[in-house]
């Protein structure tokens, strides 16, 4: 490598990485948007349930077949990034194959790569015929045309091509290894059981040739490397990196604890008070009390762990495909939920961007525009979505807060629940039935 | 069964003699006005005579615990509910709470807390185990011995609140043949009746949720689905019927399970 080579690499290097950062950056922005939760107490529970769903991939497995390919993809990306620590550094210093100098543990380690990288393209096939050939349920709903589809198959191609660059890189430098040339700087490294099979293609070919593959090979599964990272921000494949802190801040209580609202018991205590004045001045403190905004009518409503929640989502569907309401027919998927949250976040994110740092109205939200009062009516709340995510997900909640904006701010549930709450209201059980009559199943026969 | 009368006392009953119960019946508005669910309540309150339980109930001064309105969306109500309940409740120094409706269970132990109503609260599955634990109930097997029986999850029994063993080792009790669905425990099906679905139409679809489950129920062939919910109930049992299995299939609770099993 020449000095114009390294310091193409470093601005390469650079630009993808800044790029990268960037996003990162308008992301954290966005989830912040989000209204604040306490998600920090209880640490070792938190570390203990990142370790074991995100690292451990504990609930992935819950699917034996999707699960166990899923750790082969999983644990081929993390190892073979070892190997992109070597290329990083030969790029910047013009050295070629840096860690060789471990001799016997270089070769276990290049060797373990290529089997990782067979391993992974065999996954990354079985997936693709699962989702374009068998047709798996979940990845043919409605919410999964267009962009969401092609999107699960960029990914799969993008890694099938790092993986194909990445052995055929390898098997020229194996190749010119063994060749005869003045001043050969491929040193003898490694042990290449998969691309030795990928070598004898190269037999033919001049040094000089297959250099050129080699190269050619080297810079784009850099390059590529580089794009990927960058694809990220723009894809559910965002999940690799969401997927630990969203484990970390997930919900630690019962499933069933659906939070109490402090607004509304402050509120409450005050109208239960018999002491209290209704038409007394406000007390002083409470003077400047901004009337809140009772549940959620768009991304700004929701707590950032909902919001993070919404760019963790990878669109397996396996909340979907247990949800009692998706399975009989009805329009609500809890995947979708989680899609509509993050797209309608992007959106108000740009808007951000292009005014300056302020939102302006855009006479959107997240209610109507994205997600429908049909959808919302018909979850049951069983929590089967939040216990079938494999990254702790919870869809139920963001259902529960914009239920409570229908009630609460426009009085726009469903009739027949309206009569229920009624008789809640007049005689404490949801069917009109009097209170002084609740005994009198001891006297029936 | 016996017509021998159910003791039933109420809190002020107690109070004005002087007396505290051991726990609190909280029977539910299912339990109070469902016909359905009144059966159930009716076998709860017979183990809990014979095994000499000292328990009462709140009758008229019991109210909705709110959570319908509290999945609907209405938390206004649900506070209320909630507060003027706790104030009752906190007024009789009540300090632990056994329940039959998992509903009630799931809100008066999760949601009550901190709205200033700490109790200990139990599901009547959790509490007869317990009270066998304790040898004041013993259970014969007899009836109910070698019957293929199902056990269908509440949601905000099972994934709610992660109870899944007390009403299986109940049924096992009754040696009966446990026979587990292809979707249970964790990933048990819902009845369709949570978050207020019991109280409106289902949206458009093109199946209700009760008759998956009564199919996924059905498909163990079992002679008995056992249930753990009033709610559940009405909704296997309408499945049932809707499926002309009503003459194969009855759906249990599992309090009614145990009070048939003992002849009471
Ligand atoms: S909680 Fe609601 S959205 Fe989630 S699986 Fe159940 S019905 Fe579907
Ligand atoms: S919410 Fe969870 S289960 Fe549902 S699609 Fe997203 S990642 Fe998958």
């Amino acid at each position: 490598m020449n000095l114009l080579d390294n310091i193409f690499f470093a601005l390469l290097l650079a630009a993808g990485i800044g790029f990268f950062a960037f996003n990162v950056k308008k992301l954290i922005r966005n989830i912040k948007l989000g209204k604040d939760v306490n998600r920090t107490d209880r640490s070792s529970e938190r570390w203990k349930n990142m370790a074991m769903i995100a690292l451990g991939q504990q609930k992935m497995v819950k699917k034996p077949i999707a699960g166990f390919l899923h750790i082969l993809v999983y644990v081929g990306f993390v190892i073979i990034n070892i190997e992109v620590l070597e290329i990083i550094i030969d790029g910047l210093f013009g050295t070629h194959r840096v860690f060789s100098f471990m001799r016997s543990l270089y070769d276990i380690l290049i060797g373990s790569f290529e089997i990782l990288a067979a391993l992974v393209i065999f996954a990354v096939v079985v997936f693709w015929i699962r989702r374009n050939v068998i047709k798996i349920q979940r990845f043919w709903k409605p919410e999964m045309k267009g962009w969401p589809k092609n999107d699960g198959n960029i990914i799969l191609y993008f890694e099938t091509v790092l993986m194909l660059l990445f052995l055929t890189m390898n098997a020229a430098d194996y190749t010119l290894q063994y060749m005869n040339e003045a001043n050969n700087h491929y040193v003898q490294a490694g042990t290449y059981p998969i691309s030795s099979f990928i070598a004898p293609l190269f037999n033919n070919l001049s040094f000089h040739s297959v250099e050129i593959i080699e190269r050619v090979c080297w810079w784009l599964h850099i390059a590529g490397i580089l794009s990927f990272l960058n694809y990220l921000y723009y894809s559910k494949h965002l999940h690799i990196l969401l997927a630990f802190p969203n484990t970390y801040f997930a919900n630690l209580e019962p499933k069933g604890k659906f939070p109490n609202s402090e607004a509304v018991t402050n509120e409450v205590k005050m109208m239960m008070d018999p002491n209290a004045d209704p038409f007394a001045a406000p007390a002083e403190n409470s003077e400047e009390e901004i009337p809140e905004k009772f549940g959620a009518s768009d991304v700004q409503d929701l707590n950032w762990v909902q919001l993070l929640n919404s760019y963790t989502c990878t669109e397996c569907g396996r909340c979907t495909a247990e949800c009692p309401a998706n399975q009989t027919g009805k329009k609500l998927s809890p995947r979708k939920i989680m899609m509509d949250t993050r797209d309608r976040l992007e959106e108000v994110g740009k808007n951000i961007d292009t005014n300056k740092g302020v939102f302006k109205e855009d006479g959107k939200q997240l209610l109507n525009d994205y997600i429908t009062q049909e959808e919302l009516w018909a979850c049951t709340s069983c929590n089967a979505c939040v216990e079938a995510c494999p990254v702790n997900i919870d869809p139920l909640s963001i259902i529960m807060d914009m239920r409570r904006y229908l009630v609460m701010e426009q009085s726009a549930a469903p009739n027949e629940l309206n009569n229920m709450m009624t008789n809640i209201e007049n005689n404490g059980a949801p069917w009109p039935y009097n209170q002084m009559d609740r005994l009198n199943w001891t006297n029936e026969a | 069964m016996s017509t021998e009368t159910l003791k039933v006392p109420t809190m002020a009953e107690m109070m004005a003699s002087g007396k505290q119960p051991d726990v609190l019946f909280w029977v539910g508005c299912a339990g109070s006005f469902d016909d359905r669910a009144k059966k159930i309540t009716k076998a709860f309150v017979k183990i809990l005579n014979k095994a000499e339980v000292n328990f009462a109930v709140l009758g008229t001064e019991e109210s909705c615990t709110g959570d319908p309105a509290k999945r609907s969306g209405n938390e206004f109500l649900f506070q209320m509910q909630a507060m003027t309940n706790i104030e009752v409740m906190n007024a009789y120094e009540i300090k632990k709470i056994v329940t039959a409706c998992p509903h009630c269970f799931n809100t008066l132990k999760n949601e009550y807390p901190s709205l200033g109503g700490n109790y200990e609260v139990m599901h009547h599955t959790q509490f007869l185990k317990s009270l066998l634990n304790e040898g004041k109930l013993t259970i014969e097997g007899g009836k109910f011995k070698g019957k293929k029986i199902t056990f269908h999850d509440p949601c905000y029994l099972g994934r709610a609140n992660d109870v899944y063993e007390a009403p299986r080792d109940l049924i096992r009790k009754l040696e009966a043949e446990l026979v587990e669905m292809r979707k249970c425990k964790q990933n048990g099906l819902c009845c369709g009746a949570g978050g207020a679905q019991m109280f409106k139409e289902p949206e458009k679809g093109n199946e209700d949720v009760n008759i998956r489950r009564t199919e996924q129920a059905l498909e163990e062939k079992p002679e008995i689905i056992a249930a753990g919910c009033p709610f559940c109930n009405t909704m296997l049992t309408d499945g049932v019927k809707a499926k002309e299995k009503e003459n194969d299939v009855t759906v249990l609770d599992v309090a009614e399970l145990i009070a048939n099993a003992e002849d009471l």
